[in-house]
């Protein structure tokens, strides 16, 4: 069993915006996720993630690139194939309600995925339904209820009893807090962790909630306008990002402690629009530490360590500047 | 695994959502009077359909002895025609071959155009074979809606002949376009919800997508259609029995009794055309608010 479960290499989607124009919604990203890992795909609106998820579903189909599931080349596959590989990467959308049937039970919600796995016959698939659903602390009772009968976290272990019915190996998780008061968040970052560690699940979670990111994820992507601009380990990045984005995006975290007051680094200016964008690199025209060099080309990923890649000129003088906290 | 859990009881609940669906219905119905009246109208109008051609005080389809257009009387409530058979049995009797005539057209309209709406709906604006589908229904419904519908479906009877079956083919016909453009609609909204993409995820086909997922939640506006529909099939119904290309004439028909009274009406004997006229305005009315009635209680927008 190879340890690595999905390789995304050079993903990039295109769409056509009219007038000749393009959004390069998801540029030439490339990572990896090993088996039982969670990788945070962090970024702020637009910056491209959920479009990279959906086309690792093949929701969307991508503009170029390649995707790797567990060694089978997914994007040569035609949809009918790929629904075949469907039971081993499962999603939990963003809107707990919005994402199931209104007009079905949950029981037969919950069952719908496997309809893939034909040698469950109903009663091992109800017996999987119900598996599930205590393993998200929903009741036996919650099978024959209409989900509008049930609280928004209460909905969002519903999406998660679905996604894991069908004992995935990956689980893309698109925002699945962000829609939920911040109370049942907690819960549900805590279920999250639970099962990653319980089931071997590997996770893409999908994300601009840092802490959400912090609490359940190993490693982290940060995205800004279609690329990833630095991954690493989550604790890494979080105490000494080296890309300026990066550094920016985390310094805007509020910590409950004020004694743990962070270093503030704020970027000025625009995010440029996402269509079109000038050669260089994107964060150009907000960075503190542009250089001449950044607006002519965009800079390489280079390795900083045992899975740690930047895409900055300066990333170097970033790792001298130390780290965020300032205890 | 966790049986014991503080958040729900341990046994299943009412399905409260049916029931409060019930009374909602019943404290809006009660708070609109022309909702009642279209209800009772829609009513009486079915259950004449059912004992109509029994209850009448005379046959319906053969002359009596006696001289014929005889004035409305304690005798003859509305008259007698030229035949002299009893305008007052007819005009209980037609609902049978009318709301037939209406009610079997309207099933099949409903169910050809909603089958079409949800394939030209979901898969409208995307690729291949289907698009191509899609496209070429909305094209065939465009032709069928470019005609007048009276002189359309005058011409389809008028193709294979008078008759219940050719009047009710021909207004399932027209009608469907309707159907279709409104089940459209609904599906072109639901087919953006999150949980299309969700069965997707779960390996459903698209076309079982379309039909057991996006289908039950876009059916709402066509249901709505129904009655309207039915009012609708029974005026044209009887345009073309006044024509002499519905139903054939002994038959007790609206349409074909008007058509029958109508020279009366010139020489002075009113009431030959005009109970049967007024009856079917009256019931044409009554479908007409009753489909009212369910389209706003069916619309989100507009209820409470």
């Amino acid at each position: 069993m190879a340890a690595t479960l999905l390789q995304v290499s050079d993903l990039t989607k295109i769409f056509p915006v009219g007038g000749g124009h393009q959004l390069k919604a998801v540029s030439e990203v490339s990572f990896t996720i090993r088996r039982g890992e969670a990788l945070a795909l962090v970024g702020e609106s637009g910056s491209g993630k959920t479009t990279t998820g959906r086309c690792l579903l093949r929701l969307i189909e991508p503009t170029a690139g390649h995707i790797q599931f567990d060694g089978v080349d997914i994007l040569a596959q035609t949809q009918r194939q790929f629904r075949a590989l469907r039971p081993r990467m499962q999603m939990v959308f963003q809107e707990p309600y919005d994402s199931l049937s209104p007009r079905m039970r949950v029981g037969r919600i919950i069952e719908e995925p496997l309809r893939m796995l034909p040698e469950l016959d109903a009663a091992e698939r109800q017996r999987r339904a119900l598996e599930v659903l205590g393993m998200v602390r929903l009741g036996r009772a919650a099978y024959d209820r209409y989900p509008h009968q049930f609280s928004a976290g209460q909905q969002q272990r519903i999406g998660i009893a679905r996604a894991l019915v069908t004992r995935p190996d990956l689980v893309l998780l698109d925002e699945p807090t962000s829609a939920l008061d911040v109370s049942v968040r907690a819960e549900i970052l805590d279920l999250l962790s639970d099962l990653q560690a319980e089931l071997g699940l590997a996770y893409l979670f999908i994300s601009h909630d840092l802490t959400a990111v912090r609490r359940v994820c190993q490693r982290v992507a940060i995205m800004y306008l279609g690329r990833i601009v630095e991954t690493g380990e989550t604790e890494q990045i979080f105490e000494a990002p080296l890309h300026p984005y990066s550094r920016a995006l985390l310094s805007s975290v509020l910590y409950p402690d004020p004694a743990s007051r962070l270093s503030r680094y704020v970027l000025t200016g625009e995010i440029p629009s996402p269509i079109d964008l000038p050669q260089g690199c994107h964060l150009a025209s907000r960075c503190p530490m542009v250089e001449p060099r950044c607006r002519s080309a965009y800079p390489p990923m280079d390795r900083f360590g045992e899975g740690r890649s930047v895409a900055c000129y300066r990333a170097q003088e970033m790792r001298a500047l130390g780290g965020l906290t300032t205890h | 695994m966790s049986s014991d859990n503080p958040s729900l009881p341990a046994t299943p609940l009412p399905r409260v959502g049916q029931q409060t669906a019930w009374r909602d219905f019943l404290s809006f119905t009660r708070q609109r009077g022309g909702f009642q009246l279209g209800l009772a109208i829609v009513a009486l109008s079915l259950g004449l359909a059912v004992f109509g051609p029994h209850i009448g005080p005379y046959p319906t389809e053969t002359a009596l002895p006696g001289m014929p257009l005889q004035p409305p009387s304690w005798r003859h409530w509305m008259g007698t025609d030229v035949s002299n058979m009893d305008i007052f049995s007819r005009v209980i009797a037609a609902p049978r071959i009318d709301l037939t005539i209406a009610l079997v057209s309207t099933a099949i309209a409903f169910a050809g155009g909603v089958a079409l709406g949800v394939i030209s709906g979901f898969f409208g604006g995307g690729r291949g074979v289907p698009k191509l589908l899609s496209e070429g229904i909305m094209r065939a419904a465009d032709i069928i809606q470019a005609f007048p519908v009276f002189i359309f479906a005058l011409a389809l009877v008028g193709f294979r002949g008078p008759g219940t079956e050719n009047v009710i083919a021909a207004l399932a016909f027209l009608n469907i376009p309707y159907f279709l453009r409104i089940t459209r609609g609904a599906v072109l909204q639901v087919r953006e919800r999150p949980f299309v993409e969700a069965q997707r995820c779960a390996g459903n086909s698209e076309w079982r997508i379309a039909f057991v997922h996006v289908m039950p939640n876009a059916l709402t506006p066509p249901l709505a259609n129904i009655s309207p529909t039915i009012g609708f099939s029974i005026l044209l119904t009887s345009g073309l029995s006044f024509v002499g290309a519905g139903v054939p004439v002994p038959t007790p028909e609206w349409g074909s009794m008007i058509a029958i009274g109508a020279p009366n009406m010139m020489t002075g004997q009113w009431w030959t055309a005009l109970f049967p006229g007024l009856v079917l305005g009256i019931v044409i009315l009554g479908y007409a608010l009753v489909g009212d009635g369910l389209k706003e209680f069916l619309d989100p927008v507009n209820k409470r």
